[in-house]
C-alpha cells in the first residue's frame, strides 16, 4: 500500500479508483472513480441502463473487475472472492429483494449472520433489526414469499445488518414498491443512516434519495457525469431538466 | 380367518418397516437433487461399495463392527464428495441428460469394477440375529434396527437443516444461488458439503443394508430404480414428500407381496408408480 | 467426390461377406448393424430432447413376444412381430401421452421411463412360468431338419441374417433422414428449445412428440425381435431393465447424438471395444471391459459430449470454413 493510499485512507472508507468492469464482452462501467466516507450516506443516480446495479455487483465482487481498484478501508479487493466480502464490512441489499422465498423471516435474518464473525452476536443484532422493524418481528415465522413488498424490503435490509456491517450498499430499495411504502422505506434509510451505518444507495427515484443522502454521484451509460452535494444537485438545471422533469 | 388377518398385518408392519428404510435412502438423494440439482443416477452404487466396505473392514481385517461401519460411513461420504468434484462439477453447466448420464456411467464403472474386484459369489458379513416374536408376528432384528436408525437419521438431518446456519445455508442455495456470496457463503462449498452429506445418508445405508442382506455387485439394481421412483413420486427435491411416499411405496411392495408373489409386489408398486405419473407427473408433493 | 463415398462404402459393405471375412468377423458386423439400428432408433427421440431411459421395455416386448408367441402358440415370428409391433405402440402411447400433454421432461421423463423399463423386466421375471424368468429362453428351433426356416424365422447361415440385418439397418438410416428432414423436424427442434413458443404458432406439440416417440418405439421393438432370432436366447437383462436402456443412450452419445451415422458408430466403438477387451484379458477378467467401458463413458461425456462422430465432424466442419451451407448431415 502506497504512502499516499495509506494517509488517504484514514480518510475514506471505501474507493473506486478508475474501475472499469463488465460481463462477458459488455463493458458497463467505464473508468468510475467515487469514494464514501465514514458515517456518511451517498447515492449513485441516473437513469435505466446506467450501470448502477452493476457498480454495486461489482464492489460485491460479484463481477470482476477488469481495470482499476477497489479498496475498502486501504485495502484493495482485488484478489478477494465474492464470498469473502462481507468479512471486510460490506453488506449488500441486492436490487428486487432477493430475499430467499421459502424460508421464514428468521431464517433469512439468519442467513444474514451466516458470517462466522456475526454469529456470537446474532441475538443481539436480532433485538436491533426486529427495533428498527417491528412488523418483521410480528411475522417472524412467517414464509418470507408471502410478505407484502414493503415488508420484503425490510427484512433483506434487516437480513444485511445481521452481519454488523460496516458500509451497507442498498441496490435501488423503492423499485417495485407503492409510492407510501417507498416513503417509509426512505424513512428507514435516515433512521439508518442516523444510527452511524456508512451507506451507498443506488436509486432511480432521484427526488425522494437525495432527500436522504448526503452526497451523489450521476452515473450515466457507465460513466460519473458529475458529482456533490445533494442540495447542489438537487438545484443543479442539468438534473432538474433531464431528470426531474422541469 | 384370524390368522389371515394376523399375517396380513405382519406384512403391513414390515412394510412399515421397509418404508423407513426407504425413506432414508430417498433422504439422500432427495437432498444431492434438492440442492445441487444433479440425479445421483449411481446412489445405490454408492451404497454397494460402502457394503463392500464394511465387509472387508470387519471381516477381512477383523475391525469390530461398529468401527467398520463408521469406517464405511466416512468412506461412502468421501465416495460423494470426490464423485461431485470430479463427476459431477464439469458437467454442473451443461444439459441435465448430460448430468444423468454422467453418473450413469459412473454406475457402470462402479458396478462393472465391484465385479472385477470383488467377484460374483454372494458375500454376507455374516452377523444374524434372532426373531423378534410379538404374538404371532414375527420381525426381524435388522429390519427394526435399521427401521429405528432410519428415524433416528432422518431426525438428525431435519434438525441439522432447520437449526444449524448451515443447515440453512445448504436450504437457502437452492432457492437462490446467485446470492450466496453476499452472505458469505461459498456456493462451492455448500456442493461439497451436500455431497458429504448425501454419501454420508448412503453410507448410513449400507451399515442397515448389510445386516439384512447379501453384498453383490449388482444389488443396486434392486433398490436403486425403487428409490429415484419413491423420490419422483414425493416430488422430486422434497423430503417430506419422499418420506412419505416411501411409506406409500412399501405398503404396496409388501401387502402386494402378500398375496401375489414376492415380485408381483414390486410390478404392483411400479404401476402405481406410472398410474400416479399420469395424474400428478410432477409427483404427488412436487412443485414448480 | 466425396459425395460418392459413402455409396462406395455400402457397396464394399455389402459385398465384403460373400468375399470371405470369416464367420466371427461376420458376426461381429451383424451385432454392429443390429444394434446400430437399436440405437439409431433410440436416437430419433434423444435428440429432439426426449431422452427415455426406458426403451428397454420395447427391446423386451419384441423379443419376448415372438419367443413366447413361437414356443407357447406355435405363432410364427411374422404374425408375433405385428403383434409385438402392437402392444409397443400401445406402451410408447400410454407413457408418452400423458408426459408429453403435462410436459413431463428432462429428469422426470428420464425416470418415468425408467420405471417402464424396470416394470417390463420385472413382470418377465414374474412371468417365470411363461418366460423362463431371469435364466431366459431360448426360441424352440426349427432348424433340426434344414438349415432355415421362413416360418419361424430361423436361418443357420449368418450370411443371410447379414442381409436381413444390412437392409433393416438401411431402413433406420432411412427413416431417421425422413424425421429430420420433415416439416416437423423443425417444429420439432423449436418444441425441444421452447415448446410454449411452438405451440403458439399452432404446431400440435403433444402428437409431433408421440409420432416420434412411436417410431422410435417401434423401430426398438423390431431390434427386439431381430436380436431374438438372430441370437436365439433372450433373458430379462439384455433385452429390459435399466442396464439394456442406460447402454442403449450410453452407445448414442459415445457415436454422436446428433448425426446419422452416429449411433452406428456408437454400437460399433462399444461392441469392439468389449471384444477388444475380452480377447486381450480373457473371460476371467470378464468385468474388465465394462469397468474401461464406464470409465470412457464419463470421460466422454464431460469431455466429449457430442460424441466420436459428432465431435470429429464438427472439428472438420471448423477447419474447413465452409461458405454455404455444405452440411447435409450424414
Amino acid at each position: 500500500m502506497s504512502a499516499a493510499a495509506a494517509t488517504a485512507g484514514g480518510d475514506v472508507m471505501l474507493r473506486l479508483d478508475d474501475v472499469s468492469a463488465g460481463y462477458a464482452g459488455f463493458q458497463a462501467l467505464f473508468n468510475v472513480s467515487l469514494e464514501v466516507r465514514p458515517g456518511e450516506s451517498v447515492a449513485v443516480i441516473g437513469p435505466n441502463g446506467a450501470g448502477k446495479t452493476t457498480l454495486l455487483r461489482t464492489i460485491s465482487k460479484l463481477i470482476g473487475v477488469t481495470s482499476g481498484d477497489i479498496l475498502m478501508e486501504g485495502r484493495s479487493l482485488k484478489d478477494v472472492p465474492a464470498h469473502e466480502v462481507i468479512a471486510l464490512g460490506i453488506a449488500q441489499v441486492p436490487e428486487g429483494r432477493r430475499l430467499f422465498a421459502r424460508l421464514t423471516v428468521e431464517e433469512n435474518l439468519k442467513m444474514g449472520a451466516f458470517l462466522p464473525a456475526a454469529r456470537p452476536r446474532h441475538a443481539e443484532r436480532l433485538r436491533f433489526v426486529y427495533s428498527l422493524f417491528p412488523r418483521l418481528q410480528e411475522r417472524q415465522s412467517q414464509i418470507a414469499g408471502t410478505l407484502s413488498g414493503g415488508e420484503q424490503q425490510m427484512c433483506a435490509i434487516g437480513r444485511a445488518l445481521m452481519s454488523g456491517p460496516k458500509l451497507l450498499l442498498l441496490d435501488e430499495p423503492s423499485a417495485g414498491l407503492a409510492p407510501v411504502i417507498v416513503q417509509s422505506i426512505f424513512e428507514l434509510v435516515k433512521r439508518i443512516c442516523a444510527e452511524g451505518y456508512t451507506v451507498l444507495i443506488v436509486e432511480q427515484n432521484i427526488r425522494q434519495v437525495l432527500k436522504v443522502a448526503d452526497r451523489a454521484y450521476l452515473l450515466e451509460t457507465g460513466r460519473i457525469k458529475s458529482s456533490g452535494a445533494s442540495a447542489e444537485l438537487l438545484a443543479s438545471d442539468e438534473i432538474r431538466k433531464a431528470y426531474l422533469g422541469i | 380367518m384370524q390368522i389371515f388377518d394376523v399375517f396380513l398385518l405382519e406384512s403391513v408392519l414390515n412394510g412399515l418397516l421397509l418404508g423407513g428404510l426407504l425413506a432414508l435412502l430417498s433422504l439422500g438423494l432427495n437432498l444431492v437433487f434438492g440442492v445441487i440439482d444433479v440425479i445421483w443416477i449411481c446412489y445405490a452404487e454408492l451404497i454397494m461399495i460402502g457394503m463392500y466396505a464394511i465387509y472387508y473392514f470387519y471381516v477381512v481385517f477383523g475391525w469390530p463392527l461398529p468401527l467398520a461401519m463408521a469406517a464405511g460411513v466416512a468412506l461412502v461420504a468421501a465416495a460423494g464428495v470426490v464423485l461431485h468434484q470430479f463427476v459431477i462439477r464439469p458437467v454442473l453447466s451443461a444439459e441435465p441428460i448430460n448430468q444423468l448420464l454422467v453418473t450413469g456411467g459412473v454406475l457402470f464403472f462402479l458396478q462393472a469394477a465391484a465385479t472385477l474386484a470383488f467377484g460374483i459369489e454372494f458375500k454376507n458379513i455374516g452377523v444374524s440375529f434372532p426373531p423378534i416374536v410379538v404374538g404371532e408376528i414375527s420381525f426381524s432384528m435388522p429390519r427394526l434396527i435399521a427401521f429405528g436408525v432410519a428415524l433416528a437419521g432422518m431426525l438428525a438431518m431435519y434438525l441439522f437443516l432447520t437449526r444449524t446456519y448451515m443447515g440453512t445455508a445448504i436450504r437457502a442455495i437452492s432457492q437462490d444461488r446467485a446470492i450466496m456470496p453476499l452472505m458469505g457463503v461459498n456456493p462451492d462449498r455448500i456442493f461439497i458439503i451436500t455431497s458429504a452429506l448425501g454419501g454420508g445418508l448412503a453410507g448410513l445405508a449400507s451399515c442397515l443394508l448389510v445386516l439384512q442382506y447379501d453384498i453383490h455387485p449388482a444389488i443396486g439394481l434392486s433398490f436403486g430404480p425403487i428409490t429415484f421412483l419413491i423420490c419422483v413420486l414425493g416430488g422430486l427435491g422434497n423430503m417430506v414428500g419422499g418420506f412419505i411416499a416411501a411409506f406409500i411405496f412399501a405398503q404396496f411392495i409388501s401387502v402386494g407381496g402378500f398375496f401375489l408373489a414376492v415380485e408381483w409386489g414390486y410390478v404392483i408398486a411400479f404401476l402405481f408408480f406410472i398410474a400416479v405419473m399420469f395424474w400428478r407427473p410432477q409427483g404427488i408433493w412436487g412443485g414448480k | 467426390m466425396t459425395r460418392a463415398l459413402p455409396w462406395i462404402g455400402l457397396a464394399a459393405l455389402a459385398v465384403a461377406p460373400l468375399i470371405g471375412i470369416g464367420n466371427y468377423p461376420l458376426h461381429m458386423l451383424i451385432q454392429v448393424l443390429l444394434w446400430g439400428f437399436v440405437y439409431t432408433g433410440w436416437s430419433i427421440m434423444g435428440r429432439l430432447g426426449m431422452v427415455s431411459f426406458g426403451h428397454g421395455a420395447f427391446l423386451g416386448i419384441g423379443a419376448y413376444v415372438v419367443v413366447m408367441g413361437w414356443n407357447h402358440y406355435g405363432l410364427t415370428p411374422w404374425i408375433g412381430l405385428p403383434l409385438a409391433l402392437t402392444l409397443t405402440a400401445v406402451v410408447a402411447f400410454l407413457i408418452g401421452y400423458p408426459c408429453f400433454r403435462f410436459k413431463i421432461v428432462g429428469h422426470y421423463f428420464a425416470l418415468v421411463t425408467l420405471a417402464l423399463s424396470e416394470v417390463a423386466r420385472l413382470l418377465i421375471v414374474a412371468m417365470r412360468d411363461q418366460t423362463g424368468g431371469s435364466l431366459g429362453v431360448t426360441p424352440k428351433t426349427a432348424l433340426t431338419e434344414s438349415t432355415y426356416s421362413l416360418v419361424a424365422l430361423q436361418f443357420s447361415n449368418k450370411l443371410v441374417w447379414f442381409y436381413i440385418v444390412l437392409a433393416v439397418w438401411l431402413a433406420g438410416l432411412w427413416v431417421w433422414k425422413k424425421v429430420d428432414r420433415s416439416m416437423g423436424r423443425l417444429a420439432l427442434e423449436a418444441i425441444s428449445q421452447e415448446e410454449d413458443a411452438a405451440a403458439s404458432i399452432g404446431i400440435n406439440v403433444t402428437r409431433l412428440k408421440l409420432g416420434v416417440t412411436l417410431i422410435s418405439a417401434l423401430m426398438t421393438c423390431v431390434g427386439g425381435v431381430l436380436y431374438a432370432q438372430y441370437q436365439a436366447y433372450v433373458n430379462p437383462d439384455t433385452v429390459s431393465g435399466i442396464g439394456i436402456s442406460l447402454q442403449m443412450v450410453f452407445g448414442v452419445i459415445a457415436g454422436g447424438m446428433y448425426v446419422r451415422l452416429g449411433p452406428t458408430v456408437g454400437a460399433a466403438f462399444t461392441l469392439l471395444l468389449a471384444e477388444g477387451l475380452r480377447l486381450m484379458f480373457g473371460n476371467s477378467l470378464h468385468a474388465l471391459d465394462s469397468t474401461i467401458y464406464g470409465l470412457m463413458l464419463v470421460l466422454f461425456i464431460i469431455y466429449m459430449p457430442k460424441g466420436i462422430l459428432g465431435g470429429t465432424m464438427e472439428a472438420l466442419q471448423r477447419r474447413k470454413s465452409a461458405p454455404a451451407g455444405n452440411a447435409q448431415g450424414v
